[in-house]
């Protein structure tokens, strides 16, 4: 399409769009060779009364063939346009955006995160003695849901072993509490988790053992895990200390070997490293026409997490302008009351500009989650191109 | 594993197991992408069977070499996502001790 076709078109356009005005197209992420009306369909989600509106991606490089328009994304122009704002960080969760990829690929990495990024959790209980009220077996599911606070990186995945239970691919911890007679009940933490460096403690099998060799163990460690230098600095333990396991009544008594493994979590749900990992787009709240004096104030009022504020444009005369709209949840609240408030609010999602939250259940720093999730993906690719050669 | 004619390579579908829309859905983005591609999707036959079908139309050369490219893409992809990933921590990390030490 020459220069002169392309301004023509563009003139046309302004005309058939019913008046969307022309701040839309001087959006920095608005590249200015599709029609304004036809990107805007592409790179946002129209959020209507009823329902959203083109929330499919158009990812097929020919789809504007018609238009003779590429829509192919190569690396550079990718490498380009891609951008990760932290927006905040702490030791169990982080917050972030990601801007300029497709929801095929952060969504990849969201469900990575949930399903595939290894951890370690309880897997094998050992009971010696259960007198409490609680179930074998219901209070083996609530140790198993415990985080472990220890780095997967540094252990193996049991099959890797063979089906031996070694020190590179157990931990195994021991929870022995009573309570006594005549004293008060007692509540039982996490805390009371201890971690055993040299493996089990408890005979694998009634036989005998011969006088000369050790009685085996459900474990064989070959050497004790206390000597490796990041458990000295560390031991491996719950990521919280204060989880409520059991309640012991006088006279009752718990004494078990609990085992935690390397695993992920499409497993089990107890190996995910997150308590969640999500996204969200991110809105755009858009005023199609003056909303001033009272109906702004009208409209200021109905959105409940202030994305809308007065601004004082003389003359005693008030406008409402867009403060906040990264806060907007989309209940779609500012739009309901007719078709006047339709046409003057547009709500909007951008569909390449994703808002990221991992909430880490404490084996990993969040951020070293993300980073591991995507070298997971990698690895996928790679197997495959393994496979294909 | 890889199902197709053997006097078209063009056309064919790939049969990976142990993967999911974790990665079938992630390389269709990337094949769709290729302007070699006219036509890739992929579905799951069985929803317990551990596998994905990926079906990849080209306007002529060989399917699996078209899919070994988009897989190698969306590794470059994700190298980039990391690399300015682990960058964005960082900058993130030393403007905050920076915050810190003014109070
Ligand atoms: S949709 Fe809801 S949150 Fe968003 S701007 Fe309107 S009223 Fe506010």
């Amino acid at each position: 399409m020459s220069e002169e076709e392309n301004s023509m078109s563009e003139i046309e356009n302004q005309e058939q769009n019913g008046g969307v005005p022309d701040y839309i197209m001087d959006l920095e992420d608005v590249p200015s060779k599709l029609p304004s009306h036809l990107q805007v369909l592409k790179t946002r989600v129209i959020c209507n009364m009823d329902a959203p509106q083109h929330t499919d991606t158009l990812q097929y490089s020919g789809v504007y063939a018609a238009l003779r328009v590429d829509n192919s994304v190569r690396l550079d122009s990718f490498c380009n346009n891609f951008k990760v704002e932290v927006k905040r960080f702490t030791d169990d969760d982080i917050e972030f955006d990601m801007i300029g990829i497709d929801p095929a690929i952060a969504n990849a990495f969201r469900r990575i995160l949930i399903a595939e990024v290894p951890t370690m959790a309880i897997e094998r209980i050992y009971i010696a003695n259960n007198t409490s009220l609680i179930q074998d077996e219901v209070l083996s599911h609530r140790l198993g849901l415990i985080p472990i606070d220890a780095d997967p990186r540094l252990f193996e995945y049991p099959d890797n072993a063979g089906g031996e239970n070694n020190e590179k691919n157990t931990i195994v911890f021991k929870l022995h509490v009573s309570c006594k007679k005549g004293h008060p009940r007692i509540t039982v933490k996490s805390d009371a988790l201890k971690w055993l460096p040299n493996g089990s403690e408890l005979i694998a099998d009634n036989t005998k053992p011969n006088a000369d060799s050790k009685a085996k163990t459900f474990t064989s460690f070959s050497c004790s895990q206390g000597s490796r230098p990041e458990f000295s600095k560390k031991p491996p333990g719950p990521y919280n200390l204060d989880i409520i396991l059991a309640k012991l009544g006088p006279g009752q008594e718990i004494e078990l070997e609990a085992h935690a493994v390397k695993g992920v979590g499409k497993t089990h749900a107890k190996w995910s490293p997150v308590a969640t990992a999500w996204y969200r787009m991110l809105p755009e709240v858009i005023l199609m026409k003056d909303v001033k004096d009272d109906l702004a104030e009208e409209l200021v009022s109905k959105c409940p997490v202030k994305v809308f504020d007065i601004e004082d444009i003389g003359k005693g005369r008030r406008k409402a302008t867009v403060v906040n709209a990264r806060a907007c949840t989309l209940c779609r609240e500012c739009i309901r009351g007719g078709q006047e408030w339709e046409d003057r609010v547009a709500l909007r999602r951008v569909k390449d500009h994703f808002i990221f939250t991992i909430e880490s259940t404490g084996a990993l720093p969040p951020d070293v989650l993300f980073t591991e999730a995507v070298k997971i993906l990698e690895d996928k690719c790679e197997r495959v191109i393994t496979e294909l050669s | 594993m890889e199902h197709g004619s053997y006097s078209d390579l063009s056309k064919s579908t790939f049969c990976l197991v142990d993967e999911d829309h974790t990665f079938a859905n992630s390389v269709r983005f990337t094949l769709n992408q290729d302007p070699r591609v006219t036509f890739s999707g992929y579905s799951i036959p069985h929803p317990s069977e551990n596998r994905v079908n990926v079906r990849v139309q080209t306007t002529g050369d060989p399917a699996s070499e078209v899919l070994k490219d988009g897989c190698q893409d969306l590794m470059l992809i994700c190298q980039h996502v990391r690399s300015t990933f682990e960058k964005a921590v960082n900058d993130f990390k030393t403007s905050k001790t920076g915050d810190d030490m003014d109070i």
